[in-house]
């Protein structure tokens, strides 16, 4: 404080207020640089995992090529990698996962948005947002000593008497498998669709609700017919963001898919996802190749969730300019 | 009241009911969460637990005193990445950054944090451990700075932007530099703010598995120092709910409720801070 007051006085008996005007924009040019420096930091940072990723997988990459996408072995011991399985567990898993969660998440958003006071409104959107904050190692606690045998004892064998026509419902019942990573990444993935549906619904202008409502809609037909159309691509926007997530969850998936490199059409047998592979075989994988493979599988998931989180900002944001547009 | 005035009518009360329940379902998840840890967990914490060391395997009895202190260790290291990078880059973002390149760095952010944590694992394997040769402290923390990067970067900067000009405008009338202006009036007024963000990118990082599996490992007594393998609450909650013991699963859920009512606390805590503060200056 003194340093800086004695430095604003001698500037004024200054006789050349130009050579302070210097020294001034120096001091914030220097600020500028230093901060800059920290943010470019971050895109290095960024650029280093990016090359990283491709340079310790180059083994891999040299090796298989593109069949390593579509050649279900997986056999360290004879050094055969092939994806397929873990592609399969990823994509069944996520799939349950939406089909479960966007109509619960999608039902949550409008019920907050347009149904409830806006005070009720709050505290649920914050017990959301709690939910959100889980670690997934709780989750998949909960899943392994409380889903699993539920599912295994309860859920599976009711699904199996009405649905066992379908190849999805039938075969051995173990608890853990695709069914039980879907679910599991469903309740973990509901909180995003929700926060996100919910802001964009808000951000729907007021006079798309009351123009449906002067025409005589009920309050549904107004929702469903004038607000949730106005903010689909938002809730679209949300939904990629969920798929991102679902496809990058390690540990709860870990702890209840069963963890079997196996392609099984029905859905209560256990499998195996990119993640979880890596998850497990990541410290024990002896030799170049191996390690390099499993470096692979976690540059396809970076891929995977780099173009999902583009795509869903991308959307988010048109909904959000489109409403503020209306304002 | 004609049949399809009827219908419509049912519809709407239908609706309004289905998303009323999936509501209640949503929220219902987060308290069959808390009991369930309340329950099992509370059954099974006690002094021992929190104040002993894992006892060799078979033998009852024992803690996760050594977990406990990882993670602290694991978090502190990790603010020491996280926070310089993370502000400095939300000041440059709020109050210099141009379009163009402030569009860049944000971009870059975003991308950042939607990286899968597991995959956040690797890099830190790759540009850590593979060069030391060994698991370590460092390796961990570095991974769980890296990841709370973004998160601050983004609240800060929300934060600082939502600081009055009026504010900027009245230091630099009395003659203060640009930088000064920041570093005495915007970034104290927004300082709550932007400890709230680091306490939540904390509260985030804190629950993290994956990316320590094969960064920080983990061990079964103290280790000294940031140069060894270190043990942490989430990855002892992974080993011993997929281990094979009772007396394991009983102390699984009791970090699990340490764990979670860390989390909380913290959510809870700061998000009533900032409530506070937004309705104070409204």
């Amino acid at each position: 404080m003194h340093a800086s007051a004695n430095m604003t006085e001698r500037a004024a008996l200054s006789k050349a207020p130009r050579a302070f005007l210097h020294r001034l924009r120096s001091g914030d040019e220097i600020a500028h640089i230093i901060t800059l420096m920290f943010a470019a930091l971050v895109v290095g940072i960024t650029a280093l995992l990016v090359y990283q990723l491709w340079i310790q997988s180059v083994l891999s990459r040299q090796k298989f090529g593109w069949i390593f996408f579509v050649t279900h072995v997986w056999d360290p011991l004879a050094g055969q990698f092939g994806a397929l399985p873990f592609l399969y567990g990823t994509l069944v898993t996520s799939a349950i996962a939406l089909i479960l969660a966007v109509p619960l998440g999608l039902g949550t958003a409008i019920f907050l948005s347009e149904f409830s006071t806006p005070r009720a409104s709050d505290i649920f959107a914050f017990l959301v947002d709690l939910l959100a904050a889980v670690p997934s190692v709780i989750f998949g606690l909960l899943g392994i000593f409380v889903m699993v045998p539920w599912l295994r004892t309860t859920v599976e064998p009711a699904l199996q008497s009405t649905l066992g026509f379908l190849p999805l419902f039938q075969g051995p019942m173990y608890g853990v498998g695709f069914l039980a990573a879907g679910l599991i990444l469903a309740v973990m993935v509901v909180p995003f669709i929700v926060s996100v549906s919910r802001e964009v619904l808000i951000a729907v202008p007021r006079e798309q609700r009351e123009a449906a409502l002067a025409l005589g809609a009920t309050r549904w037909e107004a929702i469903w017919k004038a607000v949730v159309p106005f903010a689909k691509t938002g809730i679209i926007g949300s939904v990629f963001l969920a798929l991102a997530r679902a496809l990058g969850e390690t540990m709860a998936v870990t702890m209840v898919i069963g963890n079997d490199p196996r392609i099984s059409a029905s859905l209560f047998a256990p499998g195996y996802s990119i993640a979880a592979v890596i998850a497990n075989e990541f410290t024990e994988a002896t030799g170049n190749l191996y390690l390099s493979a499993l470096v692979e599988l976690g540059l396809v998931l970076f891929m995977l969730t780099f173009v999902l989180n583009g795509l869903a900002r991308l959307l988010v944001l048109t909904t959000r300019q489109r409403g503020a547009g209306h304002q | 009241m004609s049949l399809r005035e009827c219908r419509r009518k049912f519809v709407n009360a239908f609706m309004f009911a289905l998303t009323a329940f999936s509501a209640l379902a949503t929220v219902s998840v987060l308290f069959v969460i808390l009991g369930y840890l309340v329950y099992h967990g509370g059954k099974n914490i006690n002094w021992s637990f929190l104040t002993k060391l894992p006892t060799p395997v078979g033998e009852p009895g024992g803690g996760m005193a050594n977990a406990i202190v990882g993670s602290a260790k694991l978090l502190f290291l990790a603010l020491l990445v996280g926070v310089p990078v993370g502000v400095s880059t939300g000041i440059y973002l709020a109050e210099f950054g141009g379009k163009t390149m402030g569009f860049f760095i944000r971009y870059t952010t975003d991308l950042l944090n939607g990286v899968p944590s597991i995959v956040i694992g690797i890099f830190a394997y790759t540009v850590i451990v593979l060069p030391m040769r060994h698991f370590s402290t460092l390796a961990g923390s570095f991974a769980l700075g890296v990841m709370m990067i973004p998160i601050t970067v983004r609240s800060t900067e929300q934060f600082l932007r939502a600081v009055p000009n009026p504010l900027r405008e009245g230091a630099m009338a009395l003659g203060a530099s640009k930088w000064r202006t920041i570093l005495t009036v915007v970034v104290p007024a927004a300082g709550s703010g932007i400890i709230s963000g680091v306490m939540l990118a904390l509260a985030r990082v804190a629950g993290e598995t994956a990316p320590l599996l094969f960064t920080a490992f983990s061990n079964r007594y103290w280790s000294s120092g940031w140069n060894d393998p270190v043990a942490s609450l989430p990855v002892m909650i992974y080993t011993y709910a997929i281990g094979p013991y009772a007396d394991w699963h009983e102390q699984a859920w009791a970090a699990g409720l340490v764990l979670l009512a860390l989390v909380f606390v913290v959510n809870v805590g700061t998000r009533l801070v900032l409530a506070r503060k937004v309705s104070v200056s409204r």
